[in-house]
């Protein structure tokens, strides 16, 4: 862009001092032109490269060799990492179950309420900019504190539900024993934290959409109910799905929440039979407690397919909404 | 045209960033700020260790700093988990940098550490063959690799006892003299019978922390009179589905939770700490070590309450570590001294004073400042002799490569069987992850 207006600026009149050296200028021009334009992102991408590009290539690398800090050599292993991962490894998939239910349990209810949080916020009310910064909030709470209250308040002897439980005469939940409990713990942690994130974005698309539309389906006597359907969620569905790429990033990716659910040594199981033990909580169980860094590369590749096929899914499911054009 | 001038300057801003972003990466590995040489020049060395207590070498830093005026000590470490503190280096002597001039092995990792021997100095190169007969023959054989490598010299070790609240034995009608105590518990049965007592006189609160610590003591110690190793045997072979003395461990712990004495805490979870704090538990297995916990966690309320008494059974030892030298040290010389100061009997006992650490050298372990040393905090116990004397007939117990990972895939059954899961089906699941974490 910088270029284009170099181009096109009116010449000035040109400083008798470089008349003299007017071939050396004029080609060191054209080098300048062709070349300082790829100097400029160069930084970017000598980042990337070091930081992206490189970590990618040496984990696929790494994934077909035996590496580990315990043996004194590396050897190549070809496939042997992904055939074990696949064919033997119950702990893999139980892993994958688990990160697929929290991430489903966490997922929906979180922007079904975004939604709807945020078409009532998009409404004319009492102190707006109040309500609009306050769902906000969480996101710039520190997951590592919300893990540790939400922690505090599931916990079993001395938590704040088990004794609200108690006070209506129920039987205290052991969380981190009940898988389904677990989940359940843990998705409210994501939910607290993000539901505010993703009704910000639908609040600020609500906001570009057509008043007309509105007008004009309430003239022909749409209730607000059917206006919601039918015109909001339709017109936000390039937003929907983007939210929804971002949440299936996040949620197959889930770690903090479900390591400082537990406290105290042996926090990377997540639960005394990995009852809340996600992909990524593996990835490293793998890399850093036994030590198999190569196998540890070959979780991590596996885990990029499945957030890859995850993502089309999703997308081709958003796609189908209200999909009248 | 007139724009090549700022052009110019512009497109030198923008190499130049470049070339310093690129000089950024490539830095860190070579620079030797600390300066200094061989000898007498200025030398900072930086000491790795970890848990909430540290090693208690504050003092001596002080002394040898003021004996050795060229030399500056740096401490990193403290209050980092021994799982987080053990993957960091296992990165950076990896990595071959990043590591400290001094670096804290703990027991239960330094066999990892064997394979990457020749990433350590070896410190048979600067005089420790010498100091051989100045630590326990035990610890200094596992400070060794297999080939004769001195990879680390030993620090302290956990020999056990029991720790006991003197205040609940008395309400719910048990003995509460130390002698008397340790008299109730000749062997691990007798003390589940002496626990079933408890919990029918006191149903507030149970008689022991958790099943992962009552375990892990057991285990120690039956492996020390048994076979001499736990889940990996002496080739590095994994044994877990063979070595009687893990299921022996395992069968007495279950034992334990059957009868309703475990207090279901994770051990150093926020949990236990709070079970420390409310004081919901009357017993603890006690290494050495667990001593410093116990005041950190319980608190100044609970001085006096807490007592120490001999262990069931024979005795056992569990944690203690070593400090070796990593190549990647810049000073290893000076490194190497620093070591073999702090694992002196002199070091030894200054380390015990400061935060119970049990020594390891029998000099120091005879000397009367721990020998006969009282701890005021556990009603004035006899430590240095419940303690010491332990120490010196102790029976090694070898730790495989990686016996952490084994140890944390059993724990995990454990602690499902706490939370009412079948103990023969985590048995089984135990012997299934054991194995798998130990692939």
């Amino acid at each position: 862009m910088s270029l284009d207006l170099h181009a096109t600026a009116p010449p000035e009149p040109r400083p008798p001092r470089a008349r003299t050296s007017h071939r050396r200028a004029s080609s060191a021009t054209k080098l300048d032109l062709k070349y300082s334009p790829y100097l400029y992102v160069l930084p970017f991408f000598l980042l990337f490269a070091v930081f992206s590009a490189y970590p990618i290539v040496y984990t696929v690398w790494i994934a077909l060799t035996d590496r580990s800090p315990l043996n004194a050599t590396i050897s190549f292993v070809g496939l042997d990492n992904f055939v074990e991962l696949i064919t033997d490894d119950p702990q893999f998939w139980n892993a994958v179950v688990n990160t697929f239910g929290m991430f489903v349990l966490s997922t929906v209810p979180q922007l079904m309420l975004a939604l709807m949080l945020a078409n009532a916020l998009n409404r004319k009310l009492r102190a707006q900019t109040f309500f609009r910064m306050a769902i906000a909030m969480p996101i710039i709470t520190s997951t590592a504190v919300v893990a540790l209250i939400f922690s505090m308040i599931y916990a079993k002897d001395f938590g704040l539900i088990n004794w609200l439980l108690d006070a209506v005469g129920l039987d205290p939940i052991d969380w981190r024993a009940n898988r389904f409990a677990s989940w359940f713990a843990i998705s409210t942690m994501v939910d607290w934290r993000w539901v505010g994130y993703n009704a910000l974005i639908y609040l600020a698309a609500m906001q570009s959409i057509s008043k007309d539309m509105y007008e004009a389906a309430a003239l022909d006597g749409a209730s607000r109910r059917r206006q919601f359907w039918s015109i909001t969620v339709p017109q936000l569905r390039p937003t929907i799905i983007f939210t929804l790429i971002i949440s299936t990033i996040g949620g197959l990716q889930l770690f903090t929440e479900p390591l400082l659910f537990t406290s105290g040594s042996g926090g990377l199981s997540g639960g005394s039979e990995g009852q809340f033990q996600t992909i990524t909580m593996y990835l490293l169980d793998v890399m850093n407690q036994r030590f198999r860094w190569g196998y540890a590369g070959a979780v991590a590749l596996v885990l990029f397919v499945l957030i890859a096929l995850m993502s089309t899914i999703n997308y081709l499911l958003a796609r189908r909404i209200s999909s009248d054009k | 045209m007139s724009v090549p001038i700022h052009r110019r300057r512009f497109a030198a801003i923008a190499l130049a960033s470049a070339m310093v972003l690129t000089g950024a990466t490539a830095c860190g590995n070579d620079d030797d700020s600390s300066g200094g040489g061989d000898s007498g020049g200025p030398v900072t060395l930086v000491v790795d260790v970890f848990g909430d207590q540290g090693f208690g070498y504050e003092d001596l830093y002080k002394q040898y700093e003021a004996e050795h005026t060229n030399v500056k000590i740096q401490e990193r470490g403290k209050g980092l988990g021994l799982g987080d503190y053990n993957t960091r280096l296992t990165q950076q002597i990896t990595a071959g940098s990043g590591a400290g001039d001094v670096v804290a092995l703990e027991e239960g990792t330094i066999v990892q550490f064997y394979a990457q021997a020749d990433k350590f100095v070896n410190l048979a190169d600067h005089g420790a063959n010498d100091l051989k007969g100045n630590f326990l023959p035990w610890k200094w054989e596992q400070g060794t690799t297999p080939d004769g490598k001195v990879l680390g010299l030993g620090t302290d070790v956990g020999s056990m006892a029991l720790c006991y609240r003197s205040d609940l034995f008395k309400a719910a009608g048990l003995p509460t003299d130390r002698e008397q105590v340790g008299a109730l518990w000749p062997t691990w049965d007798k003390f589940i019978e002496a626990g079933q007592k408890f919990a029918t006189a006191d149903k507030k609160h149970k008689f022991v922390d958790s099943a992962t610590n009552f375990y892990n003591v057991v285990l120690m110690q039956i492996a020390g009179q048994g076979t001499g190793y736990t889940y990996y045997d002496k080739s590095n072979k994994l044994v877990i589905d063979q070595n009687p003395d893990v299921q022996a461990a395992y069968q007495l712990t279950t034992k334990m939770i059957s009868a309703g004495l475990s207090n279901n805490l994770q051990s150093f979870s926020n949990e236990w700490n709070a079970g420390f704090k409310n004081g919901t538990f009357a017993t603890i297995a006690c290494p050495a070590w667990m001593t410093g916990v116990i005041k950190g966690q319980a608190g100044d309320a609970a001085a006096g309450k807490w007592d120490i008494a001999k262990a069931p059974g024979a005795g056992g030892n569990w944690g203690g570590s070593f400090l070796g030298v990593p190549k990647s040290s810049k000073h290893q010389k000076e490194a190497a001294e620093l070591a073999k100061f702090l694992t002196s009997a002199k070091g030894q006992i200054g380390a015990y004073k400061a935060v119970g650490n049990l020594p390891s050298n029998p000099q120091a372990l005879t000397d009367p400042a721990v020998a006969d040393s009282t701890n005021d905090y556990f009603s004035k116990a006899p430590v240095g002799k419940i303690f010491a004397a332990g120490a010196t007939d102790l029976k090694p117990v070898y730790l495989g490569p990686k016996n952490n990972a084994v140890r944390t895939a059993v724990e995990n059954t454990l602690r499902a069987v706490e939370q009412g899961k079948s103990a023969d089906e985590q048995w089984q699941a135990a012997l299934k992850n054991g194995a798998a974490a130990g692939k």
